[in-house]
């Protein structure tokens, strides 16, 4: 029993991390249909600058203020200067652009900061706290209450806001949706800044669990983007679930199965979930354009 | 002269003419991997450019081709010639399983198992450490046929043969590409690429060409892995990995998908940057991703499209 | 007579200029990508050492030239590199290989063109069977389990539970460790494992908390994996000895694992990491004394067990080439073989035709982790 526990309890842990990930891919991609590969280069950002402020001598607050609004920012570059100017561009185009982009950012990364790996401390400590048998770290509640509060925040813009509204209706047709008098452009450049700073936080809240270095951007990426597809793409609802989800199959995969195939979970899964159910647990069924 | 013979007179001339150039034996070493490179890149122009469907897994199917290599001679006995054939068949196979659920679907829905595939394929290779001799690599035997070379009077380095006989498969690789081309199939395919459901109105089984597109190109994705196998005499699981199947897609992308001499230019350039960059290695990342970027908006169909069209442009 | 003694100078004059052609050094390692926590500190070494060999007035009166390249830890890169280093670059002497995959892909290339190759990567089978041209510095995965093993009979330690990470560097060492833990006396009777980027261990580690009668645990693995699996431990509780391996020999390894959580770990490393608890006429202790001065001036921060594989591979290279006097890659190469008593940061080299490593397990230190610095345990 105590081992179960423990077995679920690392699965939040890591989930946390991977819907805080994939909720980021959600707001890109409802806005342009993108499936932005930086995403993972957003969380890198959040956990570097942070740790480099903190070194720094500022208190941990600030460094991670400074992170995560220095890393909206380069969302926002990456918006103006290397979306924006294609747009029109096949899908496949904006991919290998975001692409370009996550491999663009990592190479200043290294250059910047260094290729060692870092850590800041937990921000209340690192004195598990024991729960039915088992024990989790103060840090991975924080991670957790992180994820609830972003996808709270998301489901609330896209839903009560209606700038979030127009996010929505600039996905499903953007002509249309300038036809209504949506700043079309507006809403990508926030987008990208959302995402960022979504992608960043993440990285401050997990730093003190995982470490950081220049190029933990990719496996990141890559199992935020399971998540996300195994929740339902564009959907913050299915990125929450999506994630932890992922996190407990991994954690009791280990932990019942074999550590060995722990990681092809999240990738026997994706293809499970297209050949099964393609749109995800929560995505809605589109229909397409002649 | 139809485009046809000329894009394949170009690439011999390039195989044939190029060593004339070459100061030292490192070259034929680029150039080989160039070639590998190209013919793994026309299986994606065959998917991308012909069917407009995109893969994010072909690096896995390149291990398989590298690692049937390696293990067929050992496990089966077969020679490595023919352990590369067997590699692309498991790989065909393979496609045509993931693929034909797949398919069905229109979206990205092909990039997305592929790339779960691709994973998967790297974590058996780097994980059956009984079989694959995990992730520091096993070695692969030798093909034999530079020493039947010699046998007959032709003696030549083990680099410069590879060279050759690589620039050989590549040649082969696009006159069938090109062929598939002109032939029912790929005008299908690229009545698919133009419009997917005008296609299916006008009475054209969208799912099974892609299918076929798709199967096509593992092919050519693990017959490279093959190559580059057999010329290194050493294998990693790294030849599976994700980073490698994004370089496929780029060099596709860059140079041109719809292209099959593109394919080669994008292979050219990508596979020579790094080697290019050494002087600026600390930059060779930043130049990559930028490369990456400006043509993607710049020159979206790719270099040689929007090259040939510029010149052509010039000339009215 | 004069205007002879003065040709004979002028002759002399003219050799001198030609002797002091470069000696071109090639190198190709891992300093991006998956290795670069490996590679980094590699490469940083050899610069330095390259600068501060030329300042000194290089090797014979020659300077040293460094073709380095940085093959991001992709074998076939690898392989590429190496192939421009003899065919391109016309070096007579190769460093490099920064992990197993990359050393086993140069290995054809060296021993094709007949260059020494001196690699920093840790399997056994770089030099066992022994192949002409390849040397290596760093320690085989096999003398770190021995050397823990032997550590473990002596506080009575029989039972193990393993954790390794699937990476090249945790797969190869747990393997090696299985092979000889039947003869070292060692049960392993929980094999667990994790990826190298993953955040959390704590089921594995609950699995072998679980398993009835383990009374240490092995954590086989470097870089991120180890310090996650520090403080998981910590976090569960564990409570039986916990040892690591070579890999994470650096003062980075206790600030990431935090020093709470690190405390009493034990690792197999090198004299570098303790050079100031080494006897006084220890001959490695100058050796590591000057080198993490030097490393620490010029890069402001402490070398890991890494940069010293480097620094070891580059000074038998050097003193290979003063002691043959030539910069022929066949006499290099025999000179490397000839190696005798040349402390390095690893251990004490001394090469034969049948060693091409050149020291035992001697040359390991069993240290343990106190207070967030490290302490001899022998």
């Amino acid at each position: 029993m105590s081992e179960l526990m423990q077995f679920l309890m690392s699965g939040v842990t890591v989930g946390a991390v991977y819907a805080l990930v994939a909720l980021g891919f959600t707001i890109i991609y409802n806005a342009s249909d993108v499936v932005n590969f930086a995403q993972g280069e957003f969380v890198m950002l959040g956990g570097m600058i942070t740790t480099f402020a903190h070194l720094a001598g500022l208190p941990l607050p600030l460094a991670a203020l400074i992170a995560i609004a220095a890393t909206a920012a380069v969302g926002v570059a990456l918006d103006k200067l290397a979306i924006e100017p294609a747009r029109g561009a096949p899908v496949v185009s904006l991919i290998i652009i975001t692409i370009g982009a996550s491999i663009f950012i990592r190479g200043v990364a290294q250059l910047v900061f260094d290729k060692q790996l870092h850590r800041f401390p937990a921000f209340t400590g690192d004195a598990p706290i024991a729960l039915l048998g088992a024990t989790i770290l103060p840090q991975s509640l924080w991670m957790l209450a992180g994820a609830i509060a972003v996808f709270i925040g998301l489901w609330a813009f896209f839903t009560r806001t209606l700038t979030g509204r127009a996010v929505l209706a600039t996905s499903n047709n953007r002509l249309a949706a300038q036809l209504v008098g949506i700043n079309v452009k507006w809403v990508m450049t926030l987008s990208f800044a959302l995402s960022a700073a979504i992608g960043a936080l993440a990285g401050v809240l997990a730093t003190p669990v995982t470490n950081t270095s220049y190029d933990i951007g990719i496996a990141l990426a890559l199992k935020g983007f399971a998540a996300a597809m195994l929740g339902g793409m564009g959907n913050p609802k299915g990125a929450l679930v999506g994630g932890i989800l992922l996190g407990l199959i991994e954690a009791l995969t280990a932990g019942y199965v074999s550590s060995v195939y722990k990681d092809a979970a999240a990738f026997v899964v994706i293809l499970v979930v297209l050949f099964a159910m393609p749109q995800g647990l929560f995505g809605s069924k589109t229909t397409d354009r002649v | 002269m139809t485009t046809k013979r000329a894009t394949l007179l170009i690439l011999a001339a390039i195989v044939i003419v190029s060593p004339f150039f070459f100061p030292s034996n490192y070259y034929y070493r680029v150039g080989s991997l160039i070639f590998v490179n190209a013919l793994a890149v026309t299986g994606i122009v065959i998917l991308t450019g012909y069917a407009g469907q995109v893969s994010l897994g072909h690096a896995g199917f390149a291990g398989i081709g590298g690692y049937a290599c390696a293990l067929a001679p050992v496990h089966l006995g077969l020679h490595p010639g023919l352990a590369a054939l067997f590699g692309a068949a498991l790989s065909g196979g393979v496609a045509w399983l993931v693929g034909r659920p797949i398919l069905r679907l229109r979206g990205y829905y092909l990039a997305v198992a592929s790339l779960g595939l691709g994973i998967l394929v790297a974590m058996v290779l780097a994980n059956e450490a009984w079989l694959t001799r995990g992730p520091d690599g096993i070695e692969v035997p030798d093909l034999g046929l530079n020493d039947a070379l010699e046998a007959i009077g032709i003696d030549i380095r083990n680099t410069q043969f590879w060279y050759f006989f690589s620039g050989l498969v590549m040649v082969v690789g696009a006159w069938i590409a090109l062929n598939l081309h002109d032939s029912p199939t790929g005008r299908a395919l690229r009545a698919l690429h133009g419009s997917e459901i005008a296609a299916r109105v006008v009475g054209i089984d969208v799912a099974r060409l892609k299918l076929r597109a798709f199967v096509i190109s593992a092919v050519y994705a693990s017959l490279a892995g093959s190559l580059l196998a057999l010329q290194n005499k050493f294998i990693t699981p790294d030849v599976a990995g994700f980073m490698h199947s994004i370089e496929m897609v780029t060099m596709a992308v860059l140079g041109g998908a719809g292209s099959v001499l593109g394919a080669f230019l994008g292979a050219a350039i990508l596979t020579t940057l790094p080697q290019v960059l050494t002087v600026f290695q600390e930059y060779e990342q930043i130049l990559l991703g930028l490369v990456m970027m400006l043509v993607m908006i710049f020159m979206r169909e790719g270099l040689l499209p929007s090259l040939a069209r510029r010149v052509r442009g010039r000339e009215k | 007579m004069k205007t002879l003694t003065a040709l004979a100078t002028l002759a002399a004059l003219g050799a001198a200029s030609a002797a002091s052609a470069e000696i071109r050094i090639g190198a190709t390692i891992s300093e991006t990508g998956p290795a670069a926590f490996l590679g980094d500190p590699e490469a940083k070494t050899l610069e330095m050492m390259v600068e501060k060999l030329n300042a000194a007035g290089g090797i014979n009166g020659e300077q040293v030239e460094l073709v380095l390249y940085d093959d991001g830890g992709d074998p076939n890169k690898a392989r590429t590199f190496a192939t421009r280093l003899v065919e391109d670059d016309e070096v007579v002497a190769i460093i490099g290989g920064t992990t197993t995959g990359a050393t086993m892909s140069i290995i054809p290339v060296a021993e094709d063109a007949e260059v020494p190759f001196i690699s920093l990567a840790g399997a056994i089978e770089i030099i066992d069977p022994v192949k002409d041209w390849v040397f290596k510095t760093p320690h085989t995965d096999r003398m770190a389990c021995a050397k823990i093993f032997e550590d473990m009979k002596a506080r009575g330690i029989t039972r193990i539970g393993m954790i390794s990470g699937t990476d090249g560097f945790g797969a190869s060492m747990r393997k090696q460790c299985l092979e000889i833990a039947p003869e070292a006396g060692i049960e392993v009777i929980a094999d667990e494992s994790y990826g190298p980027t993953d955040a959390d261990m704590t089921p594995q580690l609950t699995n072998i908390k679980n398993r009835a009668g383990v009374q240490a645990v092995l954590n086989a693995g470097f870089g991120q994996g180890p310090s996650v699996v520090t403080r998981n431990y910590q976090q569960l509780a564990v409570g039986l000895p916990l040892y690591q391996s070579h890999g994470v020999a650096s003062k980075g390894f206790i600030d990431l694992a935090g020093s709470g959580a690190a405390e009493g770990v034990r690792l197999p490393g090198t004299a570098l990491l303790v050079g100031d608890l080494l006897a006084d006429d220890d001959p490695q202790k100058p050796v590591v004394a000057a080198y993490v001065a030097e490393y620490q001036a010029e890069y402001g921060e402490a070398p890991s067990t890494f940069g010293g594989y480097a620094h070891d591979a580059f000074a038998i290279l050097t003193d290979a080439i003063t002691r043959a006097g030539s910069a022929d890659p066949e006499e290099i190469r025999d000179a490397i073989e000839t190696t005798a008593g040349l402390a390095g940061t690893t251990g004490v080299v001394t090469m034969t035709p049948e060693d091409h490593l050149g020291f035992d397990l001697s040359a390991f230190r069993m240290l343990e982790i106190r207070d967030g610095g490290w302490t001899l345990v022998d």
